[in-house]
């Protein structure tokens, strides 16, 4: 459907949005964002790397590095990967940076637009196969080297207890176990996780895993920065419990760090 | 061919206010009331899940009588135009201002040119950081704004009610003690018990950092009504 006029416009009453998602509302506007490929690209665009998310007593956390490279070319310094979804969720990022960035917003505003018009939240379940239909919606491009894979975790309303979702590029969403992990130090997080990860961890213990797990990414994966005390660069880190999501402040990951530094290896 | 008959057009805006008019006093009473700590919007409402009041975005709330799919249609497309601008701009660029004035064209426009007017009266609340900042827009069925200082009452029984609050309202009330004010003048004037659970609440919170939005629960309700 070609939309009849662009932009935001004026107010718009009982018009007929297919299925009431943001989504179409912005289509209807011809305001959704999209990106157009000729061609395969030529020059590598900035790429967010690892990002990782575990289970512990009171819920669950994510967690990212802040690098973000281009090729060989380390990009920034300081890249946000992890971002609280809504009150019970939160998404990480990896893959091409400035997409991902754009349907995390785009996400985000969809959980809030639908809790708004249906004065209620939408199921944890919800919300991780609408992700799955975003990134499925970006299949043709995916295979022109523009791939976003996130994950995806949160605190289950209804199942009273935290879960955890990974995707692949097809937009297939994998209810995982535990813990999960993706980008290009995601293998090497993933089997320190393996052999670190246990049952019930406490919040501090589980903040210092998830440290760790990124600077043990650092040091085997180039395209993933470690933290950096000096320039006070921490991974950034949300967890969500029951009272909802909580962003980790960096003076709390600071002192954390300092003591896995001081006695890794 | 028959000609139509000549209706003068002072007529006809005068039927179609009288009618609308007339579905407004007819809705029960919602009020609005501007306090340090936020702004309460609380109305009798029996259904718990049709709402007359909501959020629309980060620090602004939608509040309407009369017709409930016409006031509903209205709170539906104030979200997607809110949303739309937020995600477009930045969300410090969704104002209650342009929202109220959006609202006013539209319903004007209804007005004079539908079949049947709107049967609606609604109000745009907006909270600042500073009560100075404070935004009350009251938009009519006719697409009539205006901006309201201190407190709104809408649907029946409206002036009654007003009357009282103005002489008890203060600003440096706490949310508990407003809330006793608003259900007071509202029973006292409908001249019947409403019970607990018959209060439909919302109360943007001066203090939030985002999404300011929030009904009482129960539990604070039940000890408002009881202060």
């Amino acid at each position: 459907m070609t939309p009849t006029t662009t932009g935001i416009g004026p107010l718009r009453i009982g018009e007929p949005i297919e299925n009431g998602s943001f989504l179409s509302v912005l289509e209807s506007r011809g305001l959704q964002p999209e990106w157009k490929l000729d061609s395969p690209l030529t020059s590598p665009l900035p790429e967010a790397t690892t990002v990782l998310a575990l289970t512990w007593a009171d819920g669950v956390l994510m967690a990212g590095d802040r690098r973000a490279t281009a090729g060989n070319v380390i990009a920034h310094k300081r890249v946000r990967k992890v971002y609280p979804s809504d009150e019970y969720s939160a998404v990480a990022i990896s893959g091409t940076a400035g997409m991902a960035i754009e349907l995390i917003r785009l996400f985000q505003t969809e959980l809030e637009h639908y809790e708004k018009i249906e004065g209620a939240r939408l199921s944890l379940e919800g919300k991780s196969n609408y992700l799955a239909r975003m990134i499925r919606g970006n299949l043709a491009l995916a295979f022109q080297g523009l791939v976003v894979i996130p994950l995806f975790c949160g605190f289950d309303e209804i199942a009273q207890r935290g879960r955890l979702f990974s995707f692949d590029v097809v937009g297939g969403r994998y209810d995982e176990l535990n813990y999960a992990t993706t980008g290009s130090g995601g293998a090497e997080a993933k089997s320190f996780l393996k052999s670190e990860w246990q049952a019930d961890l406490g919040r501090d213990a589980a903040l210092a895993l998830a440290v760790e797990a990124l600077i043990a990414a650092s040091e085997e994966d180039a395209a993933t920065g470690g933290p950096d005390i000096r320039r006070g660069i921490y991974p950034s880190i949300v967890t969500v419990t029951t009272d909802g999501v909580e962003e980790v402040k960096d003076e709390e990951l600071e002192a954390t760090t300092a003591a896995i530094i001081e006695t890794r290896p | 061919m028959t000609t139509p008959f000549y209706v003068p057009p002072e007529q006809l805006v005068k039927d179609r206010a009288d009618f609308a008019r007339k579905g407004v006093s007819r809705g029960r009473p919602i009020v609005v009331l501007q306090l340090k700590v936020g702004i309460l919007l609380i109305g009798e409402n029996p259904s718990p899940s049709l709402r007359k009041i909501g959020e629309i975005y980060d620090r602004i709330a939608f509040a309407g009588v009369g017709r409930f799919n016409e006031f509903e249609t209205l709170r539906v497309a104030g979200i997607r135009y809110a949303d739309l601008k937020g995600y477009s701009y930045a969300r410090t660029d969704v104002t209650g201002k342009s929202l109220a004035n959006a609202y006013s064209q539209t319903l004007g426009q209804i007005f004079s040119h539908e079949i049947k007017p709107y049967e609606v009266d609604i109000v745009v609340a907006e909270v600042g950081q500073e009560l100075s900042e404070d935004k009350l827009f009251r938009v009519q069925f006719d697409g009539t704004l205006r901006d309201a200082d201190r407190f709104v009452v809408l649907g029946a029984g409206e002036e009654p009610i007003a009357e009282r609050i103005s002489t008890s309202l203060n600003t440096e009330m706490s949310l508990d003690e407003a809330v006793a004010l608003a259900a007071d003048s509202i029973t006292h004037v409908e001249e019947r018990e409403i019970g607990t659970s018959e209060w439909e609440t919302g109360f943007l919170e001066r203090s939030a950092e985002r999404r300011a939005f929030r009904r009482l629960n129960p539990t604070e309700l039940e000890s408002a009504l009881d202060s």
